[in-house]
């Protein structure tokens, strides 16, 4: 039976980009409905481990994952999981706006209909929802069929979050998406990811410690391919354990 | 105080690099510039006195089925209808390039999206050696097989419209291909990473956002298989049948502007109407070379506006 405790765990994942290793043996599991966030210095691999966890790092040739990713007990790198329906189940955010030279409207529509929905009303409805819950409908309502492209940076990342919204994933990763928009972007998108912790499960890659500590549940710290430490956000910023996640927090490098 | 002012005001050794390095820039740019336009003006004058020299009337030329330069019809008019030429031009560049894109797309589709390794080994060297065969070759080969072998199955000499297609096709296709490869790569990797994300699977990434993307460019590569087949004469002339006549069908002899050029050029006397009339099938060539530069760079500007 699948206990509704871990929504995904991992254990002990190593990850090589040809013979370099880039993730030393990572064990970490989440919670549903809460947001965690990994934090560490550049090239500590915190971006690394989130995309191991939709399969993204298969793009990439190369590369060798060992170790276990489990999502809802099921092993996600068997053989016979079907990557199309894990992403969507586990839909991602990217750390530049990357909208489709598409309309807003078909940029949001664009997942339900490769999953074949053909009802327009449908479609229609379930954009406009989403783009209510990713915050962007009052700025976009007059120009759906405009291109996405011609949006700001942080209208163009909500409405990338509606995108990923509207398939209804269970999961949403989030690899620094406010590290390329100013500080009221960031805000409202801040402020849209806690309303959207009722449904979603979300794992989140920044590297502003202010965003980590304001928003997550849950902070797992990254350093050189490890885990040094992870647990309550709290916890993580008032009391840590380890020498190197305090200097990190405090700034005292990285 | 004296000193450092001079030294600002005369003119330093590398400031006189400069300038020289800028004027030999200026005089080469302005000597294509003046080579370019005193072609221009030499083919469309000379165009042109077909209609101010020779009375023949525009519609006459443009519309007139009848070639027979040299002869005067009914009416006393020259007989210099380059209708048969013009649809011929028009069938072959059109069917050479339908032909092709769904061949060009679907290659360069491979060897980006499906197979960059394969497609950078063995693709890209085939097609740049495609690029590279003289038209004569094609010609040659269109002749000795093309022609035989529809001959063998619809019937006639074998000459015509849809030889002239093949052959073009196989010269067009490399272009094509190669500019649709250039505009695939062009299409951002975070597009297709955010489609895959997404759940979308590897075809509906490229059917649906990477085609999407590169409409434009992909335009761009078949305008420009276009102009070339427009303006291939050699290979065109010697399957093609060169009969000044308006195509029926696609297995009878037919002719091009290019092929008829070529074929009267070395058989006619400087400034007599037969000519003159050359020239302006020249002018219409080269209107239409500018036609297919004019395209290009419009659909790359509104692509441009999109993004």
């Amino acid at each position: 039976m699948v206990t509704n405790e871990k929504i995904i765990e991992t254990n002990d994942v190593h990850l090589y980009y040809g013979k370099n290793e880039a993730l030393k043996g990572i064990t970490l599991d989440f919670n549903p409905n809460e947001i965690t966030a990994l934090i560490g210095p550049s090239g500590c691999g915190k971006s690394t481990y989130l995309r191991t966890l939709n399969r993204m790092n298969d793009l990439i040739q190369d590369v060798t994952i060992t170790g276990q990713v489990k999502y809802k007990g099921k092993d996600i790198y068997s053989p016979k999981m079907d990557t199309v329906e894990l992403r969507k189940k586990i839909g991602m955010v990217f750390q530049q706006p990357n909208p489709f030279p598409f309309s807003v409207f078909d940029n949001v529509a664009y997942g339900l209909r490769i999953s074949g929905m053909k009802d327009k009303q449908k479609i229609q409805h379930i954009v406009e929802e989403s783009l209510k819950k990713a915050a962007v409908w009052d700025d976009v309502k007059d120009k759906l069929h405009d291109s996405a492209l011609a949006l700001s940076g942080g209208q163009q990342q909500r409405v990338c979050i509606a995108r990923v919204i509207a398939i209804e994933p269970e999961i949403i990763l989030l690899d620094e998406p406010t590290s390329a928009l100013d500080p009221v972007s960031s805000g409202k998108i801040e402020n849209m990811l806690l309303e959207l912790k009722e449904n979603y499960t979300m794992i989140m890659v920044t590297h502003n410690m202010q965003q980590a500590s304001r928003i997550s549940d849950n902070t797992a710290f990254f350093l050189q391919g490890h885990l040094i430490e992870h647990g309550k956000t709290r916890q993580i910023f008032t009391n840590p354990t380890q020498q190197e996640t305090e200097d990190y927090i405090s700034g005292r490098f990285g | 105080m004296e000193e450092t002012q001079s030294k600002f005001t005369q003119k330093s050794q590398k400031r006189k690099f400069e300038q020289f390095g800028r004027t030999i820039s200026f005089i080469c740019i302005a000597f294509i510039v003046l080579v370019v336009l005193s072609i221009l003006y030499f083919v469309i004058s000379k165009g042109l006195s077909t209609f101010t020299t020779d009375g023949v009337s525009v519609i006459d030329f443009l519309f007139g089925n009848t070639w027979r330069p040299g002869e005067v019809g009914e009416n006393g008019a020259p007989l210099v209808g380059a209708l048969p030429m013009i649809l011929g031009s028009f069938y072959v560049t059109l069917l050479s390039a339908v032909l092709a894109t769904p061949f060009a797309i679907a290659a360069a589709i491979y060897m980006i999206e499906i197979s960059p390794k394969n497609g950078k080994k063995i693709l890209q060297p085939v097609i740049e050696l495609l690029v590279g065969i003289p038209s004569v070759v094609y010609g040659f080969i269109g002749l000795t097989v093309i022609v035989p072998f529809i001959r063998n199955i619809f019937g006639g000499t074998g000459f015509g419209i849809l030889s002239a297609t093949m052959v073009l096709f196989v010269m067009i296709l490399p272009t094509v291909t190669s500019m649709a490869v250039d505009a695939l790569n062009a299409v951002p990797r975070h597009y297709r990473e955010a489609s895959l994300a997404m759940g979308g699977t590897r075809w509906q990434t490229i059917y649906k956002v990477v085609l999407r993307a590169a409409t434009p460019g992909l335009l761009t590569a078949v305008v420009f298989g276009m102009a070339r087949a427009f303006g291939e004469a050699l290979a065109v002339q010697m399957v093609i049948g060169n009969a000044a006549l308006v195509p029926t069908d696609l297995i009878t002899p037919a002719s091009t502007l290019t092929s008829i050029l070529t074929m009267s050029m070395g058989n006619t006397v400087m400034g007599t109407l037969e000519n003159n009339v050359l020239w302006s099938l020249a002018t219409i060539l080269l209107v239409m070379a500018l036609f297919f530069n004019i395209l290009t760079r419009w659909i790359g500007k509104k692509g441009a506006m999109k993004k």
